[in-house]
């Protein structure tokens, strides 16, 4: 068992009962987790998706067949396949194709952003409170507890009225409001995680709250965020489709989806296109989105897994 | 002889006022160096509790404590934690999951601030009787018995003069239990450790300990001799309940 | 055509990304009016068998056997409602924990009553009497007061008896009792053990005792059968545990240790590969 037999593939090496060394080690799990991930049909479609959708928006300027701001007023609200126009035009005979390719940018933009900002807003609020309980639990909680008690699309709104209409402030707005429910999950998991043997074992070794919290709870936590993270992106899209539609995210002639949407909903009974394209694009990327949260639940769960 | 452990009138409690709930009652008792000290009782008897009084895991107790001649305040400080190390009973819940044995055990040695890092892992998990093969193994890549070795290297990884063994066996099987029995028999050989441990099993305490104590609703009703545990000497009702209901189970 | 289990050539195999996982394979046994204890350590396949008699293999867990019959019904073709009515009217099992096995929210006559009422047409006074009845059967002291407890007022030991009266007021011929004390502390474990003993020896029913505690089950059993690695390595009867000849047996014997015969070190059990090999011994009446 001692003496590894020089591994011939690099399966075999990922898959190696006795891995040598951390390098090893740390592949081998992510690649037991893919295979988990692999194993579900609906997950690889929901990434399959995604992955079609991030290569559309990084190779809009390949892809694209006009211009996504030039206007041609000839052309307008022409339907899907005319002269060159895949989806047709709009109202001010811009080319829909094209605009969906770089509306792709700015909604994986804001994506990234949400997802970086909030969830990590959430982890150390809530891990704090969790960990430290007491009154830094009460005061943090009930603060969570305040931004939790509004709708989250008024709270949104009432942030970016304040902070003015625009991509980075209706992020900054989404993210504000999305913290809390991460806050919660984080200290929920934090509470299960500070009273188990392995966290008293490493306080025996003399580890501080820091450590303990940033070393060996978050590395729990971060999965179940993961996953939810994943989950709401539907929702963060879809929030940041309804400041775009309110005219409160992106702003025109800016081709984000729910912009596209709501210029398009004027004219929904006569030139349908113009709305349901941009909707079905972020059907699609809310639907990838779910799938792919499903999946990586099997992977990620500390619980189910192995 | 030195005294390792000295307790005397340890009173644990959890909750306040009316909540108030004394687990462990009034317990005094004395480890000499090198010995092996057994703590006996069914669930609920506070025997698990005045393991976590002594490593400072239950906030709130009164009476005093000392280790190596050194009384312990409300806080544990750095010598503490070098002169006693822990093995839990669950060996499924004391290590992280996330991490692989590598991890656990370098973690450790970096904490009491050792350099050569790498050769004392080896060594380590040589002594518990794993190879080299397991370094970078997660925990659900090892049997039970393997992570309760894990657990008993981290604990040595300080080098350590005391073990608390709380129930180190009882999530295990029988023949692994023995092979963990003799691991720890041979490491307080080997290292002159002094062993503090809690059972509900009256056999393993009755071959690893020299004296027994035991414990039923937070106090201490009898100590005594292994010697005397064996010629069923035992004076307190209790005592002879369990010392007869053990000896029925294996007839 | 009296056993009450008949189990021939018994698989359950476990899909998994590396293959098949056969957690028991190919073991054959019977149950009379007797009591069979089942020895071996976690991952022997021994509670696995105590399921698969249930058919409560979990999908995509699969069983394969060439006969699997209970009480005359063929288990292997019987649909999931036939199961239904033969598990609890037939035979009952008990778990481990009674934690888990017992509805927080549901109060413990409440428990037994539903048992007996979705096995048997009774009203509710004629149930409750029965309940208090089995309850008074299982030794608890004060059945009144206790059926109307929720389950986690009551301990550990209070609760197991709590499922032996559940599993055995619908009359069952058969308890499977998978690890039913190894929760308890020692001195409830014989308690239990003993009630159990002498429910079961009066109403004349058939015990499967499933455990990793070979002396444990050898005062409770009849007949041992010790299973490693999902076979049967060995079959005796419980009287003359000391015959036995296997040395997987005896090395699990030797490994406890024992208040009475002190040893400097214990026997540690060196694991054979050919013991996974060798067939599974028949354990058929």
């Amino acid at each position: 068992m001692n003496t590894p037999t020089e591994p011939t593939t690099l399966r075999a090496w990922l898959l190696a009962e006795t891995p040598t060394s951390r390098r090893q080690a740390r592949a081998a799990s992510w690649y037991q987790g893919w295979l988990t991930l692999r194993s579900n049909p609906l997950t690889m479609i929901g990434l399959i998706i995604l992955v079609f959708i991030i290569v559309c928006a990084i190779l809009a300027p390949v892809l694209a067949t006009h211009d996504p701001f030039a206007q041609n007023l000839g052309e307008r609200l022409k339907p899907p396949g005319f002269d060159g126009h895949i989806f047709g035009t709009d109202s001010l005979g811009r080319d829909i194709y094209s605009r969906l390719l770089y509306g792709a940018r700015i909604s994986i933009y804001i994506v990234l952003l949400v997802a970086m900002v909030a969830p990590l807003l959430g982890l150390i609020i809530g891990t704090v409170a969790g960990y430290a309980g007491g009154w830094a639990d009460v005061v943090l909680m009930r603060i969570t507890d305040i931004f939790l008690a509004f709708p989250r699309l008024v709270l949104a709104l009432a942030f970016v009225a304040a902070l003015g209409a625009g991509i980075e402030n209706a992020v900054l707005a989404i993210s504000l409001t999305a913290w809390p429910p991460y806050a919660r999950i984080a200290r929920a998991e934090t509470l299960t995680i500070r009273n188990s043997d392995f966290i008293a074992a490493i306080r025996l070794q003399g580890a501080g709250p820091m450590r303990i919290v940033t070393r060996h709870i978050w590395p729990l936590c971060i999965s179940s965020l993961v996953i939810r993270v994943t989950l709401d992106m539907a929702g963060i899209i879809l929030t940041a489709a309804g400041l775009g539609f309110l005219g409160l995210g992106a702003q025109p002639p800016s081709p984000e989806w729910g912009a596209m949407i709501s210029e398009g909903r004027k004219y929904l009974l006569d030139y349908w296109w113009v709305a349901t394209i941009p909707g079905l694009a972020i059907f699609a990327i809310s639907l990838a989105f779910n799938l792919l949260g499903d999946g990586m639940r099997d992977v990620l769960d500390p619980k189910g897994g192995q | 002889m030195t005294l390792a452990i000295e307790i005397s009138d340890l009173t644990v409690w959890f909750g306040e006022g009316a909540a108030r709930s004394n687990a462990v009652r009034q317990v005094s008792l004395s480890i000499g160096e090198g010995e092996s000290f057994g703590l006996v009782g069914e669930s609920g008897s506070g025997k698990s509790t005045v393991l976590r009084a002594i490593t400072g895991l239950v906030p709130s107790w009164s009476g005093s404590m000392r280790i190596m001649n050194r009384p312990l305040g409300a806080k544990r400080d750095r010598t503490f934690y070098k002169q006693v190390q822990m093995v839990f009973q669950d060996p499924y819940a004391s290590l992280h999951p996330r991490m692989t044995v590598d991890a656990v055990l370098s973690e450790a040695l970096k904490l009491h601030g050792f350099g050569d890092i790498d050769n004392r892992i080896d060594r380590l998990l040589e002594d518990v009787g794993l190879g080299k093969g397991f370094r970078f193994r997660y925990p659900h890549q090892l049997s039970g018995g393997q992570r309760q070795r894990v657990a008993i290297a981290r604990a040595l990884a300080p080098e350590p003069r005391i073990l608390l063994l709380d129930e180190p066996t009882s999530a295990l099987d029988v023949s692994v239990q023995a092979e963990i029995l003799n691991l720890l028999t041979d490491l307080r050989a080997e290292r002159g450790l002094t062993y503090l441990m809690v059972s509900h099993d009256l056999g393993v305490v009755g071959h690893m300990c020299g004296q027994v104590a035991v414990m039923q609703t937070g106090e201490m009703v009898e100590l005594l001799g292994v010697e005397d545990m064996r010629a069923m000497k035992a004076t307190h009702p209790y005592t002879k309940h369990l010392l007869d209901s053990s000896l029925r189970s294996v007839r | 055509m009296s056993n009450l289990i008949d189990v021939e050539n018994l698989w359950v195999k476990f899909p998994t990304r590396n293959g098949i996982f056969d957690a028991v394979r190919g073991i054959s046994f019977s149950l009379g009016k007797e009591r069979l204890g089942i020895v071996g350590e976690s991952g022997s396949g021994k509670s696995m068998t105590g399921r698969a008699i249930l058919k409560l293999i979990r999908p995509p867990g699969r069983i394969e056997a060439d006969r699997l019959t209970m009480t005359g019904t063929d288990v292997l073709t019987a649909s999931e409602k036939e199961m239904r009515k033969l598990r609890g009217h037939h035979a009952s099992m008990i778990m481990q924990d009674p934690k888990f096995s017992l509805n927080p929210v549901m109060t413990v006559g409440r428990q037994i009553t539903e048992a007996l009422r979705t096995h048997e047409k009774v009203n509710m006074a004629q149930a409750r009497a029965r309940a208090l009845e089995m309850l008074d059967a299982v030794a608890i002291r004060d059945p009144e007061r206790v059926f109307d407890l929720y389950p986690h007022e009551v301990s550990g030991g209070m609760g197991q008896r709590i499922m032996i009266a559940m599993m055995l007021i619908p009359d069952p011929e058969i308890l499977i009792a998978d690890e039913p004390t190894s929760a308890l502390d020692v001195s409830v474990q014989l308690q239990v053990l003993e009630i159990m003993d002498k429910l079961v020896a009066e109403r004349g029913m058939g015990l499967i005792f499933i455990s990793h505690d070979l002396n444990l089950v050898s005062n409770f059993c009849d007949r041992i059968v010790i299973m490693y690695a999902g076979r049967i390595v060995e079959v005796c009867q419980a009287g003359k545990l000391h015959e036995a000849r296997h040395p997987y047996t005896i090395g699990l014997l030797n490994s406890v240790p024992n208040l009475g015969s002190p040893r400097e070190r214990l026997d540690v059990l060196r694991r054979d590969p050919a013991w996974r090999e060798a067939p599974s011994v028949s354990a058929l009446l």
